[in-house]
């Protein structure tokens, strides 16, 4: 579903990408994980088309970036730490919006089914500002789900969110990719990453320093393999 | 998608539907918020009232600066809006969520050009019969309009390509306008020397060439930044 092979992204002097390889298989849940700085929202940026690599092959669902982006942008969904959500609209003004942007048939029943799933269809006539962070949170994933993409990219979703709005957000994450869909997600958290994922890889120094399988971390866990993987 | 075909259709048949969907989208954001209109129109009232105290002339000579002081207040609270209208974008990081669109990005483009430009004609709607009270001159001319909404045209134009690639920086608050009037000159230019030949009563043949001017430039800078955006949005 996901292939990079040695993807260079260069911000002036600076090499943030060094020659990074990376597949997906579809229906993988993929937890990237790394320090600050590694390069995680770099890439995710990629993928997503919003920055175009340096050097380097990048196909996302049967497509190449950068030259076939528009058909690579209907298949995939993004989440990130900023909503991407108008203040000013409520949650199904917001939904309108962006699924007429996705040129999608029966928009209206597609609202009321996304808004049903993150649990917002009771509060669709709210202005998102006055949405706390959670809802904002489960909001942005509807948005992203809208068109029902193949791959979603979740980068950091966690981020700014109370226990119980992240217990509720795992929920939907988990709705989302029980659907058979292919997920990559940066975390900082383990502990949820080893919840969700079904595959960890630690990306360091602009590279994928290690990967395995939820199966292959049985005998060990999350932590030491990520602190091994960073050590080498 | 995720069990079968795509939900997003493809992008060829979309483009109308896209600038239609940022247009709808910024007007009905505008309509809850008033913030870029009140801030604009605020602005605009302040700088011919600051003008009219300022410049305490005799009417001929009232006409003979009107134009200028009237393009000067547009390109002021034009600025105002451009820099607020992107900064909306990308507050909350909805810029992305244009640019994850399946659209071609021209269409994000000239969606909030035509928003941008609604925003500053009704701006300029108002303003123009305050400042033909306060300076007892008649603006309301359909060759001035004209002028106008050329003009209008051209600095919202370049304005939208320009405060996009300003918003992404720091400094966008005064990045936006040290870019923008360098560039816009030409179009200010031709704008207040077409606007002057219709105060003063001169024959069309007399100041044509600014209009043609005006209609160029707004060609020139709207197929410029139309070819130049999606360059302008990537990292």
């Amino acid at each position: 579903m996901i292939t990079v092979k040695k993807l260079v992204k260069r911000f002036g002097l600076k090499t943030v990408l060094r020659g990074l390889d990376f597949e997906v298989q579809p229906g993988e849940f993929v937890a990237l994980l790394g320090p600050n700085g590694a390069g995680k929202t770099t890439f995710l940026r990629i993928l997503a088309s919003l920055s175009r690599p340096s050097l380097g092959e990048v196909n996302v669902a049967g497509y190449r970036l950068p030259h076939e982006a528009a058909a690579v942008r209907a298949r995939l969904g993004v989440v990130s730490h900023l909503p991407l959500l108008y203040g000013d609209l409520t949650a199904e003004e917001n939904l309108r919006f962006y699924s007429r942007m996705y040129n999608l048939p029966n928009m209206e029943a597609r609202i009321t089914e996304v808004l049903e799933m993150v649990g917002l269809e009771n509060r669709r006539r709210d202005l998102v500002r006055t949405y706390s962070r959670g809802m904002q949170q489960r909001l942005a994933i509807g948005r992203a789900v809208l068109h029902d993409p193949d791959v979603m990219l979740f980068d950091e979703p966690y981020t700014g969110l109370d226990q119980d709005a992240s217990s509720m957000l795992d929920e939907v994450l988990q709705t989302v990719a029980a659907k058979g869909r292919t997920v990559v997600m940066t975390s900082h958290d383990l502990a949820r990453a080893e919840d969700l994922a079904t595959r960890f890889d630690i990306l360091s120094r602009g590279v994928i320093a290690a990967s395995a399988t939820r199966r292959q971390l049985r005998r060990s866990n999350l932590l030491s393999f990520y602190k091994q993987a960073l050590a080498d | 998608m995720a069990n079968g075909q795509p939900n997003a259709q493809p992008p060829s048949g979309n483009f109308i539907k896209a600038v239609s969907a940022v247009v709808w989208k910024d007007l009905q954001a505008e309509f809850r918020s008033r913030e870029l209109f009140s801030a604009m129109l605020v602005f605009s009232l302040l700088i011919i009232l600051i003008f009219n105290f300022a410049l305490e002339l005799d009417v001929e000579t009232r006409r003979s600066v009107t134009s200028g002081v009237l393009w000067a207040t547009f390109a002021f609270a034009g600025t105002l809006g451009l820099n607020r209208s992107m900064a909306i974008e990308k507050d909350r990081g909805c810029l992305d969520g244009l640019l994850l669109a399946p659209v071609d990005r021209s269409a994000i483009y000239f969606g909030k050009v035509i928003s941008n430009l609604a925003f500053m004609l009704i701006v300029e709607i108002i303003v123009l019969p305050v400042y033909s009270v306060l300076y007892n001159i008649n603006l309301f001319q359909p060759g001035l309009l004209m002028v106008i909404l050329l003009g209008s045209i051209g600095y919202v134009g370049v304005g939208t390509l320009l405060s996009t690639m300003s918003v992404q920086t720091r400094t966008r608050d005064i990045l936006l306008p040290i870019l923008l009037f360098p560039v816009v000159v030409p179009v200010l230019l031709a704008a207040v020397k077409a606007s002057n030949g219709f105060l003063e009563g001169l024959e069309l043949s007399e100041f044509l060439l600014p209009i043609n001017l005006l209609i160029a430039y707004d060609i020139i800078f709207i197929a410029v930044a139309f070819m130049v955006f999606d360059n302008v949005v990537e990292e």
